[in-house]
């Protein structure tokens, strides 16, 4: 006895021809599905209008993408003025949890941090010097303390405002240990062994560069790069190096872990990595 | 998914080896291919993006390698799965949308069983097309990250990564839903929604 067709999970009739405007992009159909089970559908008493919303929801969600891309820095700046009020009240630390400026962040390149306690740091300054030289936490203390108040500002976007940090202004430290007139550049070594970066003798002149020992008042922590950092205040936060184990007076600038990733060696707040942000001073 | 069968189900005309089943074996290799790639892929991002992970784990060169991997690799399942007839079939069935599905999709009794459901309702269609939406953003927006193709400025490069990190936040909480949705109302548990009649019990499928 023939068996009469019918439509299986009683499937709402629709008709599977491709008759989107957009051309190609129904993956699905080549005509009418052929799968097992599947029946074309009788006349439907009730016609049911079905659209191709799908397609639509998948273009909308693209097309979202690419305005967010295109508008970029002030869309982003928008949202963040609204997510910020809503992230320092936040007692949960749930909000940070959403995408945006959120205070600090860590980009941990290394395996393993290195965690060392004030009595055991080190700090090896050498090279193009006259008088190579180790310092230890108490020798930095020694030297005159600067104390300034800065943002901090990532080329990824987010900003600290008014950290308050303690240290040695690097040229300071430089002079103790006497520059030799054919350095051109410091190379900037981190404990992890993967990190460094580099100054210009002139920036090191020039800009704010200094060798933070304390952050808000306290002892700048492990995940911050403690003991002791590298602060560069004018520039993108990955030019100030942490974990800071050894300065190297050399010939020429050598270009550093993200510098050798798509990053500006110059890495100026506002003027550099195509980006808009307030400088700071 | 489950594939657990349920009983009682008309199986009509149908010429299929196993009519019982709502997803062919090709289906759910394609489904569990593409959740694991999605699922390291969240796994990896979380590690780099939250603090405590991101310090706790560190070797950020190789999360991040295992991320693009699984990333770049998360379209294959879905275009091998256009080899499957039953895979397109489905693909047709979730595109398509009736003014039943908009309505159910409203309707705060769309568990109810009062409006009729077929295979796929319109939260799994929606989520299916939000999901497409999202890998394809993720993946141009990763290339610009990745600057493979061209020699993209670090401003496109820090603004891709604010569109993908958004995507991939919105992502992730649709996964969770799907998943949560998923146990909720696995098929044959009938202790989470009263279905009306036989037809939306065997409809009634999971998110």
């Amino acid at each position: 006895m023939p068996v009469q067709p019918r439509p299986v999970e009683n499937e709402a009739p629709y008709e599977l021809g491709n008759t989107s405007p957009i051309k190609g992009f129904h993956l699905a159909t080549g005509g009418t599905a052929k799968h097992p089970g599947w029946v074309e559908p009788q006349t439907s008493p009730t016609p049911t209008v079905d659209r191709p919303f799908g397609r639509r929801i998948v273009l909308s969600v693209v097309g979202l993408g690419a305005v967010g891309f295109a508008l970029g820095g002030p869309l982003q700046n928008a949202i963040d003025a609204v997510l910020s009020p809503v992230r320092r009240i936040d007692p949960t630390g749930l909000a940070d949890l959403v995408p945006g400026e959120g205070g600090w962040r860590y980009y941990s390149v290394a395996a393993r941090q290195p965690d060392l306690s004030t009595a055991e740091y080190r700090l090896r300054v050498d090279g193009l010097v006259d008088r190579p030289n180790t310092f230890g936490w108490g020798d930095i203390a020694d030297l005159p303390q600067t104390f300034w108040t800065r943002d901090f500002q990532c080329v990824t976007g987010w900003r600290v405002d008014d950290a308050a940090w303690q240290g040695v202004e690097l040229r300071t430290l430089l002079d103790a240990v006497g520059v030799q007139s054919t350095a051109r550049a410091v190379t900037l070594y981190s404990h992890d062994g993967l990190y460094t970066e580099s100054l210009t003798v002139e920036q090191v002149e020039q800009d704010e560069v200094l060798v933070a020992t304390h952050l808000d008042g306290e002892v700048i922590s492990r995940d911050h790069g403690g003991p002791v950092r590298l602060l560069v205040v004018p520039m993108y936060g990955y030019k100030s190096l942490k974990w800071l184990s050894r300065v190297e007076m050399v010939e020429a600038v050598d270009p550093g872990y993200w510098e050798e990733r798509g990053y500006d060696i110059d890495a100026y707040v506002g003027a550099s990595n195509g980006r808009n942000d307030e400088p700071i001073t | 998914m489950t594939s657990t069968p349920t009983s009682g189900r008309p199986t009509g005309a149908t010429t299929s080896p196993s009519p019982e089943r709502r997803f062919s074996t090709a289906e759910i290799v394609v489904h569990a291919a593409f959740a694991l790639l999605i699922g390291i892929g969240i796994l990896t991002a979380a590690i780099m993006w939250l603090d405590t992970l991101a310090v706790a784990v560190g070797r950020r060169d190789l999360i991040r390698t295992v991320h693009v991997t699984a990333g770049l690799l998360a379209p294959l399942p879905l275009a091998l799965g256009l080899l499957s007839t039953r895979f397109r079939a489905d693909v047709a069935r979730l595109e398509r949308w009736t003014d039943t599905d908009v309505e159910w999709l409203r309707s705060k009794d769309r568990r109810s069983g009062r409006l009729p459901v077929s295979k796929f309702n319109a939260g799994q269609k929606l989520n299916a097309a939000l999901t497409v939406g999202a890998v394809v953003v993720l993946l141009g927006t990763g290339t610009v990250m990745g600057g493979w193709l061209w020699s993209w400025p670090t401003s496109a490069r820090t603004d891709a990564t604010w569109v993908h990190d958004w995507t991939a936040f919105a992502l992730t909480l649709a996964v969770v839903g799907h998943v949560v949705f998923a146990v909720r109302y696995r098929r044959g548990d009938s202790s989470t929604s009263q279905p009306r009649n036989a037809t939306s019990s065997r409809n009634r499928v999971s998110g």
